[in-house]
């Protein structure tokens, strides 16, 4: 339980960023967190205690110590999506870079034009 | 970028060598250890950045080298894509696995029926498509640092 | 588990560290830590798979966070000195958000099972099924690509669009500036 909470905290702080900071490249950061704490939510939903990973190693292997495999399932393609669109937010801050000069949100929307 | 020392050039070409070998490994043996073609796709991808960060090619970059990423990563997502309509081909549904290839003998390479050519799908579009993001990020030609 | 709840705490720090230093390189390493303890943590909870592509994951990331950085500029002109009047109404509000937030988790989480002890209905037919209908022995990938591959084809479609729009967005901007002004 204090493990899902710690989960959320993290949520929290990556949220906090995303809404608060100033920086565009801190707001991506925020993104990320928030990313990597989604994630570890769900791979900790399918933990069992004392389970072993969902592999068959040999046939005739007692299956009923599996972990859950479907949350893994799940978050194994959202790893690689979160990276794709981590990437892709940097490339639109490379871009306001370029054209304003400076990563500070407040300054950009006064430049506009 | 003007490439890096020579100590770290001989080291990333072996290196670059044994994580290309791992990461083809790891997508080709999804369907028995973990892994799987995400993870060997990044992995190759990996081996593709460290070459052309060591030896400096990352500022020379054409246009034309990130564009044939891009056409190998597409090429994947169609052979993916055709995998998934074979379905189509063999008379039953979209994606359907074992009714096409049959299943082969559990815990050997060729099982799995159509896992081990959507791994290899997989790994090829994911591993040309992050380094063509790479270079995109790396390599564009802006007017930067003043 | 011990282990578990030192890498959660070393995981809250690096995040507090990654959202207020004020080089924002030393901010993409600490983004680095926060990947890599989730990696370990993922070991530890029995989920090999996951852990791999974490790892190699958050490494690309923090290549692309660097990548961007030095080719821009690492130092973040936007924090203050010291501790701001115009800080406070932003970190009350939130705060007050934050500890909402929390008290609905803490109801939520009393409806999930317990930690530990998941229910496991859907996936008891997935291990049940999985070795005599795919034939694969590892049994998430016999759900990412067979038993659930509509989700994998979604994947490769978000993908596909992520690579496009980075290099839609990092193309050079027309021909205007080698013409002088000819065509764009």
């Amino acid at each position: 339980m204090i493990a899902l909470f710690a989960c959320m905290l993290l949520l929290l702080i990556g949220l906090y960023a995303v809404v608060t900071k100033r920086n565009i490249i801190r707001i991506i950061i925020g993104f990320s967190l928030v990313e990597y704490a989604v994630n570890l939510f769900f791979a900790l939903v399918g933990f069992k205690r004392n389970g072993i990973p969902p592999i068959i190693t040999e046939l005739g292997q007692s299956r009923s110590n599996f972990v859950d495999p479907v949350p893994q399932a799940l978050v194994l393609t959202a790893i690689v999506i979160g990276l794709a669109t981590t990437a892709l937010m940097l490339a639109l801050a490379m871009r306001i870079y370029e054209k304003y000069r400076t990563f500070d949100i407040t300054e950009i929307r006064r430049l506009k034009g | 970028m003007r490439g890096m020392s020579p100590i770290v050039q001989v080291i990333a070409r072996l290196l670059a060598g044994m994580l290309f070998l791992f990461g083809t490994y790891v997508v080709l043996h999804g369907h028995l250890t973990p892994g799987g073609g995400f993870a060997g796709g990044v992995l190759i991808a990996a081996a593709f950045i460290l070459m052309s960060l060591a030896f400096g090619s990352v500022e020379q970059t054409e246009r034309n080298s990130y564009t044939l990423s891009s056409v190998i990563e597409s090429l994947g997502g169609v052979l993916f894509v055709s995998l998934a309509l074979a379905g189509y081909a063999a008379g039953t549904f979209f994606f359907q696995n074992a009714a096409v290839y049959g299943t082969g003998t559990p815990l050997k390479l060729i099982s799995g029926g159509i896992i081990l050519p959507a791994n290899i799908a997989i790994g090829i579009k994911v591993g040309a498509g992050l380094f063509a993001i790479f270079l995109a990020l790396g390599a564009s030609r802006f007017v930067m640092k003043d | 588990m011990t282990e578990l709840y030192v890498l959660l705490a070393a995981m809250l720090i690096a995040a507090l560290v990654a959202i207020e230093i004020r080089d924002l390189l030393a901010a993409a390493v600490a983004l680095g830590i926060v990947g890599f303890s989730v990696a370990i943590m993922f070991i530890l909870l029995q989920a090999p798979d996951l852990a791999i592509v974490q790892i190699v994951v958050e490494t690309m990331t923090v290549v692309f966070f660097a990548a961007v950085i030095l080719r821009t500029t690492n130092v973040d002109g936007t924090l203050p000195g010291g501790f701001t009047r115009s800080m406070v109404f932003p970190a009350a509000m939130y705060g007050i958000f934050g500890v909402l937030f929390l008290v609905a988790v803490g109801r939520a989480l009393g409806a999930l099972p317990a930690f530990g002890s998941p229910t496991m209905l859907v996936a008891g037919q997935y291990i049940a099924l999985g070795l005599e209908r795919t034939g694969a022995a590892n049994v998430v990938a016999a759900i990412i690509l067979d038993f659930r591959g509509y989700d994998t084809l979604g994947e490769a479609t978000v993908l596909f669009t992520a690579v496009v729009g980075v290099l839609t967005i990092t193309r050079r901007a027309g021909r205007k500036e080698r013409l002088g002004g000819g065509e764009s």
